[in-house]
């Protein structure tokens, strides 16, 4: 099948071009990086994970979501998902590759990564999160490529592929419960210590993944001749309209005991992130674009005309997917860290290099979905004939 | 021809699983050995110097009301060049990067959940409580370490650093409460004044913090802060009811940074 990748118009070649050579200039600065030291960063002493610790906490999530289409077909035998579900699952297997690779750009010592298994420490999340991102990066590339060999022979798909679809379900809640855990089981930090974290996280996962597959949908029916139906999408934007809404309830709970018991330990963080605190607060105008950005989204949702109307449908997924990414992309992770256990203010702004490594990260994560995308379209178009 | 491809694929990848695991259970039953260090075997193959400190846990009482900043900037320079600690912020003159192990901070810094309002002028002023790590009972950073390269020293309670083997994740700074540990940004060695070749130097991207003067306490000294301190530090074995630490306890009533997170700190304040 890898062949179908091989194989494409003028035009996906000059996109797998741009891409890499996108990657080549971050792994430029990626070399630096580890020559220099992640000083080129903005992280601090105080701020000591940044935009690629958030970004791999965001595309947990993205890679999360892959559930919400394997579930409904395998589960409930919803059959309208059944020819998109490899979709999902090669966003997924994209996504924590990018993952995996933000965590290792993340590292002061990359090349001593190894010590995680030589060392096994299953008292650390980190431990934990590691086996959960990797097992599940193996299941949907497995799943994914055999189902859709199966397709392509008009076989039934293999029989062994039924338990690994079925741990595939819980295993995806896992890998965004774990990420959580990474957080919210730290004492001393107010913002993150909260039992509600993960299930923010799955919430929002939930919206922004469907979200994001809702416009991959629409990429693909344009520069394809398979089309994942319009079903698919209306049943995909009714998960993103009941996911925001969940992480909006959530988020308001989060803000409720924070203002209302207004322990400064959990108030101080939202209020800087939110208001700005002793005169800081270069995040402010992030975070309440974020909440405009998911209120317009879910008023477009709500609406029946509108979430049908595929333009403004369009508009409403773009809304979700960037206030989640302001949300767990830029606010969550330095939210936490600021003030810092001393109370003191030290304020993060990721640096030109530190933007550059994580776009040639997201770029190797395109290239990766534009490849497996080519394959899983191909062998449709070819069963369509 | 298609078959015999498949059937290869197939033992190819079954053996890639099986050396997988296969190093996956050695490396879980050999590690039990590896990590304990002190163990019987270890203890017997490296003898204690004869003028070796021993403890049960480690503490530390700093007596507050006889600081003042001199002290303080003396005890934290005697700790830095002891230690190698590179003095970033004169070098670079980059505060982001700062590396620090014992600092003296203000008393709303150092004991933020302490709401005091009305507080004495040196109190509210005056940067004259010294922080570093707690060297905690419960150290949050050893159970976040994704390797064990953060440790608590079984013998006496020392939460330790191996710099060699930290691969610089920096979740142990997340975990921990006191904001105590620094991360190497950039290569340290230029920012050190003067190399003090008994202890090593780091290289950049690993974490560092206090060690209690551990290679000191092997050689039967007091820490350097505790020797710069004047008599304002008091340091010695929080379970031996005998100790100079326990005695002063007993007359004085000493305070703990953030006691409501359940990390029971060895070092105490009397302010």
């Amino acid at each position: 099948m890898l062949e179908k990748a091989l194989r494409g118009s003028k035009k996906y070649w000059t996109w797998l071009l741009i891409l890499v050579v996108v990657i080549a200039i971050g792994f430029f600065f990626y070399v630096r990086q580890l020559y220099f030291g992640l000083g080129i960063t903005g992280m601090s002493r105080d701020v000591s994970w940044g935009f690629y610790i958030a970004q791999f906490t965001f595309l947990v999530g993205v890679a999360a979501s892959a559930v919400m289409l394997v579930l409904p077909y395998y589960l409930h035998d919803y059959k309208t998902f059944g020819k998109i579900t490899v979709i999902g699952e090669f966003l997924a297997v994209a996504s924590v590759l990018m993952c995996i690779l933000f965590i290792v750009v993340d590292l002061g010592q990359p090349m001593r990564i190894l010590n995680v298994i030589l060392y096994p420490s299953p008292k650390s999340m980190l431990f934990w999160d590691m086996i959960v991102l990797n097992g599940y990066l193996f299941l949907n590339i497995i799943i994914g490529w055999n189902v859709l060999d199966a397709e392509r022979n008009g076989v039934p798909p293999e029989k062994w592929l039924k338990p690994l679809i079925y741990i595939s379900i819980p295993w995806a809640v896992s890998i965004h419960t774990v990420t959580a855990f990474l957080y919210c089981g730290l004492p001393g930090r107010g913002f993150w210590l909260t039992a509600i974290l993960a299930p923010r996280f799955l919430a929002s996962a939930f919206a922004a993944g469907p979200a994001f597959l809702i416009l991959l949908s629409f990429i693909i029916r344009k520069v394809t001749r398979f089309d994942p139906g319009t079903t698919a999408i209306q049943t995909l934007a009714k998960i993103v309209v009941y996911a925001t809404l969940a992480n909006l309830f959530f988020f308001l709970c989060e803000i409720f005991v924070a203002a209302y018991s207004q322990i400064p330990s959990h108030l101080a963080h939202l209020e800087y992130l939110f208001f700005g605190l002793h005169g800081h607060g270069v995040l402010v105008p992030w975070m309440w674009t974020s909440i405009a950005l998911v209120v317009a989204a879910i008023i477009l949702l709500v609406i029946p005309q509108a979430r049908r109307n595929e333009t403004t449908l369009g508009f409403a997924c773009v809304f979700v997917f960037i206030g989640i990414w302001i949300d767990k992309g830029l606010g969550m992770i330095s939210g936490g860290f600021i003030p810092n256990p001393l109370h003191e203010i030290t304020e993060y702004v990721p640096t030109v290099p530190e933007a550059i490594i994580t776009i040639g990260v997201y770029a190797v994560g395109f290239l990766v979905l534009t490849l497996l995308y080519k394959v899983a379209t191909g062998v449709k178009e070819d069963l369509a004939g | 021809m298609e078959n015999s491809r498949r059937r290869f694929l197939k033992t190819a990848g079954y053996s890639i699983l099986g050396v997988g695991a296969g190093s996956m259970l050695i490396g879980l039953s050999a590690h039990p050995t590896k990590a304990a260090g002190s163990g019987p075997s270890a203890a017997s193959l490296f003898k204690q110097r004869p003028e070796n400190r021993e403890a049960e846990r480690w503490g530390m009482i700093i007596d507050t009301r006889k600081l003042n900043e001199s002290i303080c900037e003396k005890m934290q320079q005697a700790c830095h060049s002891i230690h190698n600690v590179p003095d970033i912020v004169g070098k670079f003159g980059n505060k982001k990067h700062e590396i620090k192990w014992i600092w003296p901070t203000e008393f709303r810094h150092a004991f933020p959940e302490r709401e005091a309002e009305f507080l004495t002028e040196k109190l509210s002023h005056k940067s004259i409580i010294p922080v570093l790590c707690n060297h905690c009972d419960n150290p949050p950073c050893v159970q976040a370490c994704p390797t064990k390269a953060t440790f608590k020293r079984e013998s006496d309670g020392i939460v330790m650093m191996d710099f060699h083997r930290c691969i610089g994740c920096r979740f142990c700074m997340a975990a921990c409460p006191f904001g105590s540990r620094s991360f190497n940004f950039r290569d340290p060695r230029p920012a050190i004044k003067k190399e003090n070749p008994d202890f090593p130097t780091r290289m950049r991207g690993v974490v560092e913090k206090c060690n209690f003067c551990a290679e000191r306490l092997a050689v039967g000294k007091n820490p350097a802060c505790v020797e710069a301190s004047e008599g304002a530090m008091t340091f010695g074995d929080l379970n031996d009811p005998e100790s100079e630490v326990r005695k002063l306890l007993a007359e004085e009533f000493a305070i703990r940074r953030k006691p409501n997170l359940g990390t029971f700190p060895s070092v105490l304040y009397i302010v």
